[in-house]
């Protein structure tokens, strides 16, 4: 259908090529954004800081005066889904595809065209509110959320407005040990779904502004959370814990570069002790976890050093955005009262009911999440900080199970996958599903060393070829002749040939230099090229160096 | 007893001098009847029209070209049209159809059929202005699945044609391009919104037309013009291509000059429709096979059937002619055989207020994607705001501006439960009354409106009685039943008298009845029994 769509759309020029939507019939581009609305960061005038505090003296100050207050932080995320086409309309959804080039007449808005619901969307929001242990509703709705704006093609926006598909849920998250560790639970109000809008491209004078569709009508989950956090760095895993249970749901990509996972965080502060809630302030423009925890502390400073001198008035109700540049906050916009968005029911789609089988055949094929998974690590005898690791990343914790599974053993698999593996990674550049080497001859070679089939030092050599070339550890040990000598006599008859060829050195031992039974112990290894049993090696070694003494 | 108003008698009554030459009605009208017993078909100029080509009596062409001199003659004096198709590319569609019947292929049930289409439903070929200058030229990229499904059968387009802006007003002065005259009177209003598409049915410019009802914009025409009018079940046929005006309200209704034509094109235009999802799963069962001949019937065909007659309609504020032509109505039913009986409905005369703030407040959702930034009239400006403002101010006419300012007002916080959701509430009561009343009865009937048409600009300042003029329609759009409205007499006015409508209105998705044996136990509104010889 798109496609007959897309060469009849083609008939009208402006469809087509976004910057003739504002354009006057010579072609003159004139549509410019300067209500307050409207306003970017980039092209926001930088207002001068409230408070002129010089930079050095005020990390201390500030560290001393935070202490007295307490922040309350809570978060509005958005989701976008990876459902193979938009919420009401058959268009796919490419990121960094041509501008409007993904669209048609029902995420057009064009007269005549209604919204039909794709039920995926309702899958996947099952999903999520199923992983954060939410109650779902089993007769939600769609509203309509009404605004102008240029990229809002119907004028109003489908969503959830006072019956969301899920609410009263929780996330549970441990601290990484580097921010001081622990576990955090922290409440979910509330899930619900909608649509994106599309993109405004603002010309680079600001003269005029241009309207890209394609991310018009892709699906969104809004997960609010209770002002449960308290620091920015909690807010930061928060984050960071919604992203890996969207990726394990398999549900949304959770890049925050490309928008599919954004936050918008409202923070307050209140001096210790007080139980009324302080004026919240909206930061936007967050594009990753660290700027999160950067923003939120900047945040909290600023409001403390208000606070602290009196200007808590100066707190008021606003957006500030983020500006990783400066490492600061500065102002949006400020509230000017509640905007009316005049909710009502979208009478376009029925309601969304959901069956009690539906539901419980979805929670039935839910993946292992984050959560479930660190808890199980954590009883296989892992420290916290291999547990994070491993179930940090999805495809990591995959491979790490799999490893298991073909019998590895537990704490030995842990660290080549976080030493040698990781680094490999790391070096090259890849991930976890670029490398050769399968979870099977992982085990393999933990086998194969565990049981002295090879050495350790062996071992280590040829992970690399295996992580590079892939093959089977088997294959590389026969090929490369690299088997453990692990006969005594063999072994004997090496020492013995070193020590004849040393006479100097043994003379310099048995005069009491014994330090040099590394140099014979390097020797012997030498001359097995390495494959030599260690520990028979040095035991053998010291038998025939101190024996004939 | 069951012969009907004939479209030449019609023809004697417009009051336009020379009379077109209209070969094609001459054999039309001396066509035999399709040999499939057909019950109504005598009067359906559908199946006149398939009959006449299949046997060869009548080409398509000349057919075509029989309406379109009609329609070029007539058009200047009632202004049906606000896009006419390229009569070359017309009868195109009609050579084609007289070379497949040739070739004795396979032609579409409606083959040959013109039809015209509102202009607030979309058509690919041809502009869609809904009657708004904010819509000016604009040309839609689709076909509305309802016209899709008319071309797929046969019909040709003969043009798009002239409403209320957006559907919103109830005698077509609120388009923003022209005003359609009554063909009874000239004078006079066709009613609306849906004005054009029953006038342009009433002239015999097109054989049937789709039309839209929201709150009577079908029905309310057709008595005015003296055709039949069908607004059929919501969710019964796609509403895809229809530009919202009132969504839970708005229904693609039919026009003809039959019943039988109603139905036929009802069925055409019936099913559900993966692009709506408010469409209907149900099956759409083929009445039309169903027909059986007018002389086959016994004398007393409606024996049993169950008629309630709403106390509330036939009160004080209806014109004393338009009571009479129902009354007579009435009688008529009983004499064929119905139980007649007055119902109550109680919560009635709440459907207009409840009504009027449920479509305002969608219409000003609706209408938001007319913001001139996509396509349309666009204001130019250098600031956003003003754009959205003037190209709205510029576009919209004040009846649509003064919905939208109506129903933004309800939906603001702080009112939202005292006029929105109190709308819902009554709108619940008043579905309940209606299915209480057709538990006990097999059809209703009430009058289509309270008068026959009235001057063109008589009511054009007085937005409250025309709003008023709406309370026979409204309540029925509310409870989401089929209604029909056909001829059942005329007033005084005019040069000949003034058609008057009687509105039938039956249970949820009963728009035709299954066996047609079982009358007095299945509801339905197309068993053509009502039309009576006037």
């Amino acid at each position: 259908m798109a496609s007959t769509l897309f060469r009849t759309i083609q008939i009208h020029p402006f469809l087509l090529y976004p910057t003739a939507l504002f354009s006057r019939r010579n072609g003159v581009l004139y549509c410019t954004m300067k209500s307050s609305q409207t306003q970017t960061a980039t092209q926001e005038k930088q207002q001068p800081p409230k408070v002129k505090v010089p930079q050095h003296a005020l990390k201390k100050t500030v560290d001393k005066i935070t202490r007295d207050y307490e922040a309350i932080i809570g978060i509005e995320t958005h989701v976008q889904l990876s459902t193979l086409t938009k919420a009401f309309c058959s268009c796919p959804y490419n990121y960094g595809s041509q501008p409007n080039t993904s669209i048609c007449p029902i995420c057009m808005g064009l007269p005549g065209a209604l919204p039909v619901l794709n039920s995926k969307v309702i899958e996947f929001a099952v999903k999520l509110g199923l992983a954060l242990n939410c109650k779902l509703s089993l007769n939600s709705k769609f509203d309509r959320k009404q605004y102008f704006y240029p990229d809002l093609p119907k004028g109003y926006q489908i969503s959830q407005f006072d019956i969301p598909i899920a609410t009263g849920g929780y996330v549970d998250l441990d601290l990484p040990l580097e921010f001081g560790g622990g576990h955090r639970k922290f409440g979910i109000t509330r899930v619900h779904i909608e649509e994106d809008a599309g993109k405004l491209l603002h010309s680079g004078n600001g003269d005029y502004s241009q309207v890209d569709l394609n991310r018009a009508g892709v699906p969104l989950l809004e997960i609010v959370s209770e002002p449960d956090m308290r620091t920015g760095i909690e807010a930061a895993e928060y984050a960071a814990e919604l992203q890996r249970v969207v990726r394990y749901l398999g549900i949304s990509n959770g890049n925050m570069q490309e928008g599919s996972l954004r936050c918008d965080v409202n923070v307050s502060i209140r001096p210790v002790g007080q139980s009324e809630f302080g004026t919240k302030v909206e930061i936007k423009n967050l594009n990753s976890f660290s700027s999160i925890n950067r923003a939120i502390d900047f945040e909290i400073s600023r409001q403390a050093l208000l606070h602290s001198q009196g200007q808590s008035d100066q707190i008021v109700q606003e957006t500030r955005l983020w500006e990783e540049g400066a490492q600061k906050t500065v102002t949006m916009r400020k509230k000017e009262g509640l905007s009316d968005y005049r909710y009502f029911p979208e009478p376009d789609l029925p309601e969304v009911i959901l069956t009690p089988e539906y539901v419980d055949s979805i929670s039935n094929s839910l993946p292992e999440l984050p959560e479930a998974k660190r808890r199980r690590y954590e009883k296989m005898g892992l420290s916290m900080q291999d547990v994070l690791f491993l179930a940090n990343d999805m495809n990591v914790a995959e491979y790490f199970d799999a490893t298991l599974s073909s019998g590895a053993d537990i704490k030995l698999a842990a660290n080549w996958i976080m030493g040698d593996i990781a680094a490999y990674m790391k070096n090259e550049k890849l991930s976890i599903n670029d490398i050769k080497l399968t979870p099977q001859e992982l085990a393999e070679l933990i086998a194969s060393i565990k049981s002295g089939t090879i050495s350790g030092k062996i071992g280590k050599e040829i992970l690399s070829e295996l992580l590079a070339k892939g093959g089977t550890v088997k294959g590389l040990i026969e090929e490369k002749d690299l088997i453990q000598i692990a006969d005594p006599v063999e072994i004997g008859k090496m020492i013995d040939k070193v020590i004849s060829e040393n006479p100097k050195q043994l003379e310099q031992y048995r005069g009491g230099k014994t330090k040099l039974q590394g140099f014979f112990a390097g020797q012997v290894m030498k001359l097995s090229k390495g494959k030599a049993n260690p520990g028979l090696l040095n035991k053998i070694l010291l038998e025939k160096l101190n024996g004939q003494s | 007893m069951l012969s009907t108003i004939q479209p030449p008698r019609y023809l004697s009554r417009f009051p336009l001098r020379g009379r077109t030459k209209s070969r094609s009605f001459h054999i039309l009208s001396s066509a035999q009847p399709v040999t499939k017993t057909c019950f109504a078909a005598d009067k359906s100029q559908i199946l006149s029209i398939r009959d006449s080509l299949l046997n060869r009596h009548l080409s398509a062409v000349e057919l075509t070209h029989s309406y379109l001199d009609r329609l070029k003659q007539t058009e200047p004096h009632i202004n049906c049209f606000l896009h006419v198709s390229d009569p070359d590319k017309v009868l195109k569609q009609a050579q084609d159809i007289d070379d497949k019947i040739k070739r004795n292929e396979e032609v579409g049930p409606l083959a040959g059929v013109l039809v015209a289409i509102k202009d607030n439903i979309c058509t690919a070929d041809m502009p869609s202005t809904g009657g708004s200058y904010i819509l000016e030229g604009y040309r839609p990229p689709f076909d509305a699945t309802a016209v899709k499904r008319l071309k797929d059968l046969g019909a040709i387009v003969v043009g798009k044609t002239n409403l209320d802006e957006f559907g919103m007003g109830s005698t077509t002065e609120a388009s923003a391009f022209k005003v359609t005259a009554n063909p009874w009177d000239l004078s006079r209003v066709p009613g609306g919104s849906s004005g054009g598409s029953a006038a342009s049915v009433s002239a015999r410019q097109c054989v049937v037309s789709l039309g839209s009802d929201t709150g009577g914009s079908v029905r309310q025409p057709a008595s005015f013009c003296g055709v039949v009018g069908l607004k059929p079940t919501y969710g019964r046929v796609s509403r895809f291509g229809l530009m919202a005006y009132a969504s839970s309200l708005d229904v693609i209704g039919c026009f003809g000059s039959s019943v039988a034509d109603t139905g036929i094109l009802l069925h055409a235009i019936s099913g559900h429709d993966s692009l709506d999802a408010t469409s209907s799963k149900r099956e759409v069962p083929d009445f039309t096979s169903q027909f059986t001949y007018a002389s086959s019937l016994k004398s007393r065909p409606l024996e049993g059937l169950r008629v309630g007659l709403i106390r509330e309609t036939v009160d004080a504020g209806v014109d004393s002619g338009v009571k009479s032509a129902i009354e007579g109505a009435a009688a008529h039913l009983e004499q064929l055989g119905c139980v007649l009986k007055e119902v109550s409905l109680p919560s009635f005369s709440l459907g207009l207020p409840a009504y009027y703030i449920l479509a305002s407040s969608e219409s000003s959702s609706n209408l938001s994607r007319y913001d001139g930034v996509r396509y349309g009239n666009q204001a130019s400006s250098d600031e956003l705001n003003v754009l959205y403002e003037e190209s709205r101010a510029k576009g919209f006419g004040s009846e649509v501006k003064m919905r939208i300012l109506m129903g933004t007002y309800a939906l603001s916080a702080g009112y939202y439960d005292a006029y929105y959701k109190r709308a819902q509430q009554v709108r619940t009561i008043i579905r309940k009354s209606f299915k209480a009343a057709l538990d006990e009865n097999d059809i209703l009937i009430s009058p289509a409106a309270p008068s026959a048409a009235y001057k063109i600009g008589e009511k054009k300042n007085d937005p409250l009685a025309m709003y008023a003029g709406d309370i026979m329609t409204v309540n029925v759009n509310l409870a989401g039943l089929p209604a029909l409205v056909l001829p059942c007499g005329f007033v005084e006015g005019g040069a000949v008298g003034l058609p008057v409508g009687l509105q039938i209105i039956g249970a949820a998705f009963d728009e035709w009845c299954e066996l047609p044996a079982k009358f007095a136990k299945h509801k339905c509104l197309l068993n053509g029994f009502f039309e009576r010889n006037l």
